[in-house]
């Protein structure tokens, strides 16, 4: 057994052995023209599609955020009328959630890097793969067109019978993010036989890296959580055309259970977008602090804890649509013991960290922020299951911050430090690290400044989805848009670094931050076939015991 | 890591595992059909639980003989779905073709029989939500039953099509010669399908024509 990371030699194409080597032969340029791309069954690629496209949604989202930030700015009419207020939110929405958050992680770092974990040469399904890009794109380019054409006022949520009575037309983008979900199904299909079958030799299940234990719980609940959502959204757009009256009380409908039915998804799918970031998070976490995982165990299993019970919380969006006390009470219960696993997670990180040897870069200041808005949005995720306090902040901006504190602080950093932590090996280039930690700085602070008044805003009862309010709610309006200003600059700074770094990066070389994670096993940008052979798996994923002496044997 | 098999794809170490493989995706798949339909049953059994009695009298408008045809119909189809899959095995693949041939026939049949049906109910004013025009019930909630009749076997219908055109593809590579012996996971997968097309409608039958 040699040193890490010579578990494969590395072939240095440059003169002189020990400097950065780029990897010049590469997926990237192994096959040339736009049809490689087009028909690419590459996994590496397909997640560098991903990471093009779910930007792109992030920066249509993100626009939509600051246009409804900007009217929030005065207590009046500001720059939109009503409606056009209502169709902005239902878009951020619809957009953020559909186009970014669910496919962002397990789209771009799931596919590029499951394979390379698991010593594989590609996912199980390539052409499969490959199709869920094409329903991205389907899916995305309905719900597109429904935008344009009329738009939605109903908010994400469609709730019946705002989205069966509504005068705008929300049928397009129900299809859209119908078909969206279906790529979403074939994503996490895709991942669970591959994790299932295609194993290296030497890879048992307890020796994953946790990444793909999150990714694994992940992906049960887009298989088996989205085909509700899919006939749920299919049933509203039947009820919006053609009236069959299945959600409509004339007609002996029931518009409760639209809610039951898609809150049955949409509430697993918090767990969608947060899950694959804790598990980049417990990367890279292990790889700044050099020292393995504290707890394994405890860390995969809560994954998967996490993934069952969040299909038993749907009832906590129905605290005050008639829900009986007791099944409040019980839904309540059961919506806290996520924060019991999520709290299993956050005590072995910072077991982890203890006595670490912490290099303060910018992946890690994002686990830093991670770990503060999981707390933050985790521990109001506990006050709002509880039911008395639930009722006073239904609906108003109370829930708003959390589940942003959550769904964006939570998953955006965990998807930033991903980025950072994997960009020199996707593209075998270095960023700026100094610009890195001045946005890493930027958003934690411009994340904070936008939502921390609308805690106090929602808490003194301004109800979300109103685009006017009264005089004393202004100036912590003014406060949280000039909050999401920093926020905006923070993001754009993060894309201005990273695009200059494939021109003018320094070569990052096989493994920059020295890790002892499996995917840093092979050239940076990996060839074509991921790896030139397969690699030994002497050690646990996350082992950094010997990392002081560089050279020891374990 | 020699490919043994001209049907192995190149990340795969060998055949049975990629045969697992496929069986283990078709399984997950069929677990996302199932939850599909799981919105529906949840919907009919909530407006069961609302309107009993309508969907009682609603009920007694189908012609249970029709169901019970269809139920023949496609529990048959099942059989020789698996046969076909048994022959492909022992590499008599123009015997699997005839199979799968016989259970697209009696795919279409029940698609006959199911026209047949939707006529009628056209026909007399058995239809869903705005559209329902039948003077012989009118207790609150027959709408609904038609709500329901019409989305369960709509869908399951949209299902024995899609399977359908899986089975004539299948059954064209039979015929060719593609599958036989070692390989035979996409008849097997195929086969799964069908299956799970059958054991919905299985459900359906009892809770639209006989309760």
């Amino acid at each position: 057994m040699s040193s890490f990371p010579a578990a494969v030699p590395f072939p240095s194409r440059e003169a002189g052995g020990d400097a950065p080597a780029f990897n010049e032969r590469n997926y990237l340029v192994q096959r040339r023209g736009l049809r490689s791309w087009v028909f690419t069954l590459d996994h590496k690629r397909i997640g560098v599609i991903y990471l093009v496209l779910t930007s792109l949604g992030f920066l249509l989202g993100g626009i939509y955020a600051m246009l409804l930030r900007i009217e929030l700015l005065t207590p009046g009419p500001t720059i939109m009328d009503a409606m056009s207020y209502n169709k902005t939110f239902t878009l951020h929405g619809v957009v953020m959630i559909f186009l970014f958050m669910i496919p962002a992680i397990p789209g771009i770092f799931g596919n590029f890097f499951i394979p390379l974990m698991i010593g594989a040469r590609d996912v199980a399904f390539p052409r499969l793969n490959l199709f869920s890009v094409y329903l991205y794109l389907l899916g995305a380019g309905i719900a597109l067109y429904g935008m344009i054409h009329g738009g939605a006022d109903t908010g994400w949520t469609f709730y019946t019978p705002y989205s069966t009575t509504t005068i705008t037309k929300v049928w397009p983008i129900l299809l859209g993010a119908f078909v969206l979900g279906m790529g979403s199904i074939v994503t996490g299909l895709n991942f669970i036989v591959t994790i299932h079958t295609l194993r290296a030799p030497g890879i048992t299940w307890m020796k994953m890296p946790l990444f793909l234990w999150a990714l694994y719980a992940t992906s049960v609940i887009q298989v088996l959580a989205t085909p509700v959502l899919g006939i749920t959204l299919l049933l509203t757009a039947v009820e919006n055309v053609f009236g069959f009256g299945i959600f409509d009380p004339a007609r002996g409908g029931d518009p409760i259970l639209f809610q039951h039915m898609f809150w049955f998804y949409s509430h697993p799918a918090v767990y969608i977008m947060i899950l694959p970031a804790m598990g980049a998070i417990t990367e890279v976490l292990c790889a700044f602090a050099r020292k393995n995982i504290f707890g394994y165990k405890a860390v995969a299993f809560s994954s998967l804890g996490i993934a069952f019970v969040g299909f038993f919380t749907w009832g906590h969006h129905l605290f005050t649509s008639g829900q009986s006390t007791v099944d409040a009470g019980i839904f309540g219960v059961l919506s806290m013991f996520v924060g019991i696993f999520t709290a299993i997670k956050v005590f072995n990180w910072t077991a982890t960290l203890y006595k670490g040897s912490i290099s303060f870069q910018t992946p890690f200041a994002y686990v830093v922020a991670f770990i503060f808005f999981l707390i933050f949005g985790g521990m109001t995720g506990v006050a709002l299951a509880t039911v008395s306090l639930d009722v006073h902040w239904q609906d108003t901006y109370y829930v708003v911050a959390h589940f942003h504190f959550i769904m964006v602080g939570g998953t955006i950093t965990g998807f930033l430090a991903a980025l950072h932590y994997w960009w020199p090996k996707i593209t075998g280039k270095t960023y700026s690290e100094k610009w890195g930690l001045v946005a890493a700085v930027f958003i934690f602070l411009g994340f904070n400044f936008t939502f921390i008044p609308q805690f106090l805003l929602g808490n003194s009862g301004m109800p979300r989805r109103y685009y006017s309010y009264p005089e004393r709610f202004w100036p912590l309006n003014v406060a949280s848009s000039a909050g999401a200003s920093v926020l905006a600059l923070g993001f754009l700074m993060v894309a201005a670094y990273l695009l200059l770094s494939l021109k003018y990066g320094k070569p990052a070389g096989p493994n920059p931050w020295g890790s002892r994670g499996y995917e840093w096993n092979t050239l940076s940008p990996p060839p074509e076939e991921n790896f030139l052979e397969q690699p030994a798996y002497p050690r646990a994923p996350h082992d950094y015991t010997d990392a002081a002496a560089a050279e020891g044997t374990r | 890591m020699s490919a043994p098999s001209e049907h192995v794809a190149h990340h795969f170490p060998d055949l049975p595992t990629q045969a697992h493989a496929a069986r283990l995706g078709m399984w997950l798949f069929l677990a996302t059909e199932i939850l599909l339909f799981a919105g529906l049953f949840t919907a009919y059994a909530l407006y069961r639980m609302l309107y009993p009695s309508a969907f009682h009298g609603a009920s007694q408008l189908i012609e249970t003989s029709m169901g019970a045809l269809n139920t023949a119909v496609l529990i048959t189809s099942s059989l020789t779905v698996a046969l076909a899959y048994h022959f492909s095995r022992q590499s008599r693949g123009k015997l699997a073709a005839a199979l799968l041939g016989i259970t697209l026939l009696l795919g279409l049949v029940f698609l006959m029989v199911k026209y047949v049906e939707y006529s009628h109910h056209f026909h007399e004013g058995h239809l869903p939500g705005r559209f329902y025009r039948y003077p012989g019930l009118t207790v609150p909630g027959a709408s609904m039953f038609w709500t329901m009749y019409f989305l369960m076997t709509g869908l399951h219908g949209i299902h024995v099509v899609a399977g359908m055109g899986v089975l004539a593809w299948l059954a064209v590579g039979s015929w060719r010669g593609s599958y036989g012996g070692a390989y035979t996971s996409p008849i097997e997968v195929g086969g799964m399908y069908w299956h799970l097309v059958d054991l919905v409608w299985i459900f359906l039958f009892p809770l639209l024509y006989l309760i």
